[in-house]
């Protein structure tokens, strides 16, 4: 079993409608959705719920007013500015500001500070018409979503595993931040969905640099490659200095989002059209590959 | 008083960095000098590459202070382990050995406290990097970069919103993309929101989201809706039902997509566009009550 783990570094490149396409076409699959801040693939996979569970997020810790004396000692020890008094002179804590790190419980000499578990995250195992999709929904403002991630990422293993699935696509995340390591680590191939233009390009330098010290195997690919030739030259010349294949050079097309509207992948839509030729070039790369590393 | 204003949407590649980059420009129009645009995108910063003339005013390196174990004093105990909410540390006592992972320690004091004997240290762990320029309309532009591997990016916004000159009279706050903890650190002292969206189901859907969040931070915003007459309707019904102000619509057009992927957007903004941006500044002024 392959995972296979689609990033951009730069949001809105065509991660989520590239994946949705490339779930169309793989047979015996699973399907993962590692972007658990904004998650989108659920709305073209259009999941069927079968199981959901609690996300427990980080701890978030709370004044009790009655045995409060005021005393400021977790305010001191505070090294989040969470904790203010209000016009009463009454300590309390902002949950935003909140780390989670419960070090005013633990000094609080009244033990008037308790901290609770977020239950704002849920993650889910769903059929969809493709395979099983493991997906979540993060609270609004939540901290950990590197933790939702792994957890998202190894319930997909579990399952691809006991069905014995040859690959898991794995939606991840934009950024190099935390939820991007945590959809990084241990997968064995990454896809990169590239955009032509300058954001796209500095983006993606930092996201391989980041990728690379995880000796992670890459390829890539170009959405939108004509709305700006030069900057699409510019980079493949990059692609090839870093000696990471390019499989295809995929023109921006209406079609995506006439798709995305109909809940349909772009494959779905119009299976004769060039773009989802390329995506099924896209597709036979990707399973060649693993075919020539095994 | 200065006005702080974000720019946040959800979804990823709607257009924050265009609506952040114009909404400066324009602001800057109206308050020479006084406006500033931090780029809170610390992952992938990119309000830089739209002002490639700007002239760097200062330069630095942000660290963390970590905690770090000297095994000099430790006696194996692991009471810093039992009380470190972030899994940092690992202290094995039979072959003695302690040691603080510094990319998952979040600098909370809890170990220094647990420690009976005096074995935690401070040492600096490197964020990113913080860049202040000026820009040659004046625009003074901030931007945080966070260190590749590192995975602090909330810590890093915080730093940068510390450097921050607190006499000017615009901030605009370039959100990084998401609904987590660094998208809170970056609005949540924000007189005004800007959420920016297209109208695609993913947008819509990512927009809902983040209009949750902003509400939970009682913060009050409106919509740009930017590459609009893709074709998507649900998203006017939506913001018409919840009664959200559109402050303006900045329609699709291949040409702008291609001079944007250059970097050049402001050196090509229409009378259209310009005429767009003049009014939404005047609502966000009024709503700002300026």
């Amino acid at each position: 079993m392959k995972e296979i783990t689609i990033l951009s570094g730069k949001g809105g490149t065509g991660k989520t409608s590239i994946t949705a396409a490339l779930a169309s076409l793989a047979q015996n699959a699973v399907f993962c959705d590692s972007d658990v801040d904004a998650a989108d693939l659920h709305l073209i996979l259009q999941p069927q719920i079968e199981y959901q569970e609690v996300f427990e997020g980080a701890y978030i810790a709370k004044i009790h007013e009655e045995n409060c004396t005021n005393c400021g000692i977790c305010e001191e020890h505070c090294h989040f500015d969470a904790i203010h008094q209000d016009t009463r002179g009454q300590y309390f804590i902002n949950p935003f500001q909140c780390e989670g790190c419960r070090l005013c419980e633990r000094v609080c000499p009244t033990q008037t500070i308790t901290s609770t578990r977020s239950t704002h995250n849920f993650w889910y195992i769903s059929n969809t018409r493709f395979g099983k999709m493991v997906h979540a929904k993060m609270g609004a403002g939540e901290e950990n979503s590197g933790k939702l991630v792994t957890q998202v990422r190894n319930k997909a293993k579990e399952i691809a595993k006991a069905q014995k699935a040859d690959f898991i696509l794995n939606d991840g995340p934009p950024g190099i931040g935390c939820p991007v390591i945590s959809s990084l680590s241990g997968t064995q191939q990454v896809l990169l969905v590239i955009e032509p233009t300058k954001s796209g390009l500095h983006d993606i330098q930092r996201l391989i640099a980041l990728i690379r010290d995880f000796n992670i195997p890459m390829m890539s690919i170009i959405n939108k490659y004509d709305i700006n030739m030069d900057m699409s030259l510019k980079v493949e010349d990059y692609l090839n200095k870093e000696k990471i294949p390019l499989i295809e050079r995929i023109p921006f097309d209406t079609r995506f989002v006439k798709a995305m509207i109909e809940e349909k992948s772009v494959v779905e839509y119009d299976p004769n059209s060039e773009i989802s030729q390329k995506i099924k070039h896209i597709w036979e790369a990707l399973t060649e590959n693993f075919k020539k590393i095994q | 008083m200065t006005k702080k204003i974000a720019v946040a949407s959800g979804k990823g590649g709607t257009g924050k960095t265009t609506i952040s980059v114009n909404l400066s420009h324009f602001f800057n129009l109206r308050f020479p000098q006084k406006t500033i645009l931090v780029d809170c995108d610390v992952e992938e910063p990119n309000d830089h590459l739209f002002f490639p003339k700007a002239l760097e005013e200062s330069s630095e390196e942000i660290f963390q202070q970590v905690a770090s174990i000297n095994t000099d004093a430790c006696v194996y105990c692991r009471d810093c382990v039992e009380y470190c909410e972030y899994h940092a540390i690992t202290v094995i006592p039979p072959v003695k050995y302690a040691k603080i992972d510094p990319e998952l320690c979040h600098s909370c004091g809890a170990c220094f406290v647990a420690c009976q004997h005096q074995a935690i240290d401070e040492i600096p762990n490197s964020l990113g990097h913080y860049k202040q320029q000026i820009t040659k309309e004046g625009i003074r532009l901030a931007q945080g970069q966070l260190r590749i591997g590192s995975p602090m990016q909330t810590t890093l916004i915080k730093e940068i919103k510390k450097r921050i000159d607190s006499k000017a009279e615009i901030i605009v706050y370039d959100a990084p993309p998401g609904t987590s903890c660094p998208v809170v650190e970056t609005i949540a002292d924000a007189h005004f929101i800007v959420l920016v969206t297209e109208p695609t189901p993913f947008g819509l859907h990512d927009l809902k989201l983040t209009i949750e969040l902003v509400r939970e931070l009682k913060i009050p915003f409106s919509v740009i809706i930017n590459k609009a007459g893709l074709g998507f309707e649900k998203m006017h019904d939506y913001l018409q039902q919840e009664n959200i102000d559109i402050l303006g619509e900045i329609p699709f057009s291949k040409e702008y997509a291609s001079h944007y992927s250059q970097g050049e957007i402001l050196s090509h903004i229409s009378e259209d566009i310009s005429k767009t941006y003049q009014e939404i500044i005047d609502q966000i002024l009024i709503k700002l009550a300026i």
